[in-house]
């Protein structure tokens, strides 16, 4: 399958071109019904603005607020979503599936 | 990811490389590997598949764990005749990823004031495909139902691997062109990669729906493969 969402990539140059600081969120793996395919990306600025999707919009709340933290520590870090994990995050798929979300900093040295 | 990374992998786009990017998941390094040096590296196995199903996903080696994520180039639409299904078709195809090519010899037809921004050759599809190209993620829609113009198009399709290949026309239309196609050499089963009458059979009426029946097929041919 085509990977979705590589044009994203061309715009978050630009981002960094500006001097903003960004982090990359990408879908890495999904069980059961998720929403947007592996591949799938998200770009968040130290602002908190963002582009492209890694869910329905039902988790990129959560990603926003996790990638504001890398773009703070510099580290990477990956993280779930699913039903199953409702009580651990506040956010959950409502369609039932599981993603995994790896999420970096965007333009190091 | 470095910037560096970020720097390879849009040159790589640009210049319709396929590249992979294979990032450690214990420790963030990462590279990125062309597809012709697939071969030689430590994830080869999985790296030849991701490439060949245009599938990202994460591997478990001796090493650790990896990310890999395929780069591909686009996806490629070759559209025979400039007519109005294709006016319809384009902008469906190019919202799914799709680079269009649009061929029609007749001037009148490929012309930019019909097809403003569109990639136009107004030559004959024999002397046009063989410089584009055709491949494993090229759909061929042949879209004239004037022999002349179609047949060699849907010639240099059936010779290659290119993963659709559609012509309108009723069945009448198609049963012709299927005994000319025998005529040069095709048997039925090469034959039966050509989707006539093209799209799936949703009842499309007019341009529009006909484009989206298309665009259906052509999908469907992607993710799923051509029907057995």
């Amino acid at each position: 399958m085509s990977s979705p969402d590589h044009g994203l990539l061309g715009d978050t140059k630009g981002w960094l071109d500006e001097g903003r600081k960004v982090a990359l969120a990408t879908v890495i793996e999904t069980w059961g019904s998720a929403p947007q395919p592996v591949g799938s990306q998200l770009a968040i600025d130290g602002e908190g603005n963002f582009i492209g999707s890694v869910s329905g919009g039902c988790v990129e709340g959560a990603v926003v607020t996790e990638a504001l933290d890398v773009i703070t520590s510099g580290v990477s870090k990956t993280i779930e979503f699913g039903v199953a994990d409702e009580t651990a995050w506040e956010v959950g798929l409502a369609c039932g599936g599981r993603i995994r979300i790896y999420v970096e900093p965007l333009g190091t040295e | 990811m470095k910037r560096e990374t970020l720097d390879q992998l849009l040159n790589a786009q640009a210049e319709r490389h396929a590249v992979a990017l294979v990032t450690s998941l214990d420790d963030g390094g990462e590279r990125v590997v062309a597809f012709e040096n697939a071969a030689s590296d430590l994830l080869a196995d999985d790296l030849e598949h991701a490439f060949r199903y245009d599938k990202s996903g994460v591997v478990t080696a001796e090493e650790g764990q990896f990310f890999i994520n395929v780069y591909n180039p686009p996806l490629k639409m070759i559209i025979v005749g400039a007519v109005h299904i294709a006016q319809a078709l384009i902008p469906i195809a190019s919202a799914t990823g799709f680079d269009v090519t649009v061929i029609d010899p007749r001037g009148a037809f490929a012309s930019v004031e019909r097809f403003p921004g569109v990639t136009l050759h107004a030559e004959w599809p024999d002397e046009t495909i063989p410089q584009i190209g055709l491949d494993a993620r090229t759909a061929m829609v042949a879209l004239t139902h004037d022999p002349k113009i179609d047949d060699p198009a849907l010639t240099l399709a059936l010779r290659s691997d290119v993963f659709y290949i559609g012509a309108l026309g009723s069945r009448r239309t198609h049963a012709s062109r299927v005994e000319r196609l025998a005529a040069h050499g095709f048997n039925s089963g090469e034959m039966d990669r050509i989707c006539g009458p093209i799209g799936l059979d949703i009842g499309a009426r007019g341009q529009a729906e006909i484009a989206i029946s298309i665009m259906a097929e052509v999908i469907s041919h992607l993710r799923k493969g051509a029907p057995s």
